[in-house]
């Protein structure tokens, strides 16, 4: 009843007459955005700010803040942020993909495998040794898929099976091949994914061509809304995420290049990222991701084929699995039986959690697999640079997921008694 | 109001095994008009509604629309022929703004791929205006913050977006305060005003007989009587709904 005075008391809706809001309703709207529980990026870059404050503070005469450990940083980022982004597209569909570090080191250990030269090798070509281990992951995701949709049998069941089976088949691979279970990459090409950086003025331009897309778009989409008499975000709030986002790339940008350069894996990782960020904002399949999230049922009822997007959303996860998984192999130069063991699970699973995406389904962002992995990296690197134990490591880890988890539900639980979600 | 029915039912029966949840029932309604459906639990208004809707399909008897014989077998159908159904439980996706869950399904695009989001907020304004809804304060806040009257309002809104002819709301009113329960009723009698055919499923008979042209009452499956509101009673009404005449009584041999 009150919330439904005060909107009376609004007036009519409006169509905003191709009218910029005022900075204060923008602000004052993102605030009460920030009240109800709607935190998007806010805790993540809090907590970005805390932890490199923290290690910053901790490890600062161990070189945290080095341009050598600033590009190492990004190398640790790459693979994480590459295996969160698929997650990603799992949460929100309110399911989740254990088998991912597994399905990652199949796809690397396949390519590893199909790259093998001389005699007893396969001698592929690399493109074609990449090509079929996405195509195989993404395979797995399909089946994945088909038997959580078609059994129905939850999705924690039938990858917490998969990681056991996956991780049983890396190790049939690897073993087969080499009794040590080693095997060492050979090919160049692959080698480079995560060990070469981009000459420092591609860097730059890489950087140029970023910043004016991304300011393109920006004021193409005022303008659309300003022919359609649409409200329009202040000029100020634009020109204010354009010159931000200039400032924080270029600084990026710029101390890498004082080190080695951009390293060549955080490029793919990044056009992955925006590849997937494009279809989850802008198309149909990422609008109908979002509805079944949020209510299954009502998708259903429009006409969406809720189980096809829910096998697409495994697909993407085991063929962004991959990329990961190739690239962290490409940084050992090798795989081996313990590929996709120890805490990458977790660590890609909290990249997208820490990022700001619900475990309950419908909210998030892609760029939370970036922010959160960005996160997670950093913690690694500061505890590992400070040369604490793995037993302490694995405490802290679990503290940082936990928290980010308890930010999830409380901004749930204000959401929900604020009637935001 | 002697116009064409939009949609006339003519003897049609459900039976699920031994249940025989509709027996020869006639249902007609026009267009311009509020048709209320009343009904004691287990009179077959749900089951009536989702034989239109496509849901069930019916065993026997015949439909017509806009005066055509109609066969409705899949929801698919129903939204072809131009029939929107409201269901109780709306189906609106809490996380997404109030344009996303209007379109959601039938997204307008540009370029063969990309969503036309100033397009669809500006329809969804348009048709929101139509319909009088001035209690939203924008069309980019999720759902989730809306009360439930506004979401009742997006629901109906969502529905007659695509030219639809027939509207059926499921007990719009039932989970609403009074204020709210206010805002509803003048909707739905906007939505006749402007020449859509209406059907309402309630409980609340001083709602019906407020918003309503005419009075269809089932019982036990079967159409027991049909009713003018201003030529009638509460009571009259309510003794049709728990002790109507049958025509046959069930269990009975015929």
């Amino acid at each position: 009843m009150s919330d439904m005075t005060k909107a009376r008391q609004a007036g009519p809706i409006e169509a905003g007459g191709g009218k910029q809001q005022t900075l204060g309703e923008y602000v004052n709207a993102w605030w009460s955005r920030i009240k109800g529980g709607d935190l998007g990026s806010l805790p993540i870059i809090i907590g970005l700010i805390l932890i490199i404050g923290i290690f910053g503070y901790l490890a600062f005469d161990k070189n945290f803040f080095s341009a050598r450990n600033y590009v190492n940083l990004l190398l640790q980022v790459s693979g994480i942020t590459a295996i969160a982004t698929g997650v990603v597209f799992v949460l929100l569909i309110g399911e989740i993909d254990l088998s991912i570090a597994f399905v990652g080191a199949v796809g690397s250990v396949t390519m590893t495998l199909l790259l093998t030269q001389g005699e007893e090798g396969l001698n592929w070509p690399w493109y074609a040794a990449v090509g079929a281990a996405m195509l195989v992951t993404t395979l797995i995701g399909l089946l994945h898929g088909a038997i959580i949709t078609r059994a129905g049998v939850p999705s924690f069941v039938v990858t917490l099976a998969g990681l056991l089976a996956w991780s049983g088949v890396v190790l049939i691979l690897t073993t087969q091949y080499s009794k040590a279970g080693t095997i060492v990459i050979q090919d160049p090409v692959v080698k480079g994914v995560a060990n070469a950086f981009l000459p420092k003025i591609w860097g730059w331009i890489v950087y140029a061509v970023v910043i004016i897309g991304f300011a393109a778009t920006e004021f193409y989409q005022r303008a659309s809304k300003a022919r359609q008499n649409l409200s329009i975000k202040p000029m100020g709030i634009s020109l204010f995420q354009i010159i931000g986002l200039a400032v924080i790339a270029g600084a990026a940008v710029w101390y890498a290049n004082t080190d080695r350069g951009v390293p060549v894996s955080i490029m793919i990782s990044l056009v992955f990222l925006f590849f997937w960020l494009f279809i989850a904002n802008r198309t149909r399949f990422g609008r109908y991701v979002y509805a079944v999230g949020g209510n299954p049922e009502a998708a259903r009822r429009a006409g969406i084929n809720v189980n096809m997007i829910r096998i697409a959303c495994f697909m993407i996860s085991s063929f962004m699995a991959s990329v990961g998984g190739i690239i962290l192999a490409s940084r050992l130069g090798s795989v081996s039986t313990n590929t996709g063991g120890g805490n990458l699970l977790l660590n890609s699973i909290a990249a997208a959690v820490v990022g700001g995406t619900s475990l309950f389904g419908g909210t998030g962002r892609v760029t939370s697999a970036l922010l959160g992995a960005l996160v997670i990296a950093s913690v690694e690197n500061g505890m590992g640079l400070m040369g604490w134990n793995s037993g302490v490591k694995f405490v802290v880890n679990g503290m940082v997921l936990l928290a980010a988890v308890l930010v999830d539900a409380y901004s749930r639980r204000s959401r929900a008694s604020s009637g935001i979600a | 109001m002697d116009n064409k029915p939009v949609l006339e039912l003519k003897g049609v029966s459900k039976n699920f095994g031994a249940v025989q949840a509709l027996y020869n029932v006639d249902f007609t309604c026009r267009a311009g008009e509020v048709m209320a459906l009343v009904g004691d639990n287990g009179a077959g208004k749900s089951t009536l509604i989702k034989g239109i809707a496509g849901i069930y399909k019916l065993d026997a008897g015949e439909v017509f629309f806009e005066g055509k014989p109609v066969t409705i077998t899949s929801p698919r159908d129903t939204a072809d022929l131009g029939i929107e159904v409201v269901y109780q439980d709306l189906a609106l996706a809490d996380n997404l703004d109030v344009v996303a869950n209007m379109f959601l399904g039938r997204e307008a695009l540009t370029r063969g791929i990309l969503l036309d989001e100033a397009k669809m907020e500006q329809e969804a304004l348009e048709t929101l205006q139509s319909l009088s809804v001035t209690t939203i304060r924008s069309v980019r806040q999720a759902v989730a913050g809306l009360s439930g009257g506004q979401r009742q309002a997006i629901a109906v809104a969502k529905a007659v977006m695509w030219n639809s002819k027939l509207v059926i709301l499921d007990e719009p009113t039932a989970a609403l305060g009074v204020a709210q329960t206010r805002q509803v009723l003048d909707l739905v009698r906007r939505l006749a005003d402007r020449g859509l055919a209406v059907v309402i499923i309630s409980h609340n008979l001083h709602d019906i007989f407020e918003v309503a042209d005419r009075i269809t009452c089932l019982r036990l499956g079967q159409k027991v009587a049909e009713f003018i509101p201003s030529e009638t009673t509460q009571q009259e009404v309510v003794h049709a709904i728990t002790a109507g005449e049958l025509d046959t009584v069930p269990g009975m041999v015929q």
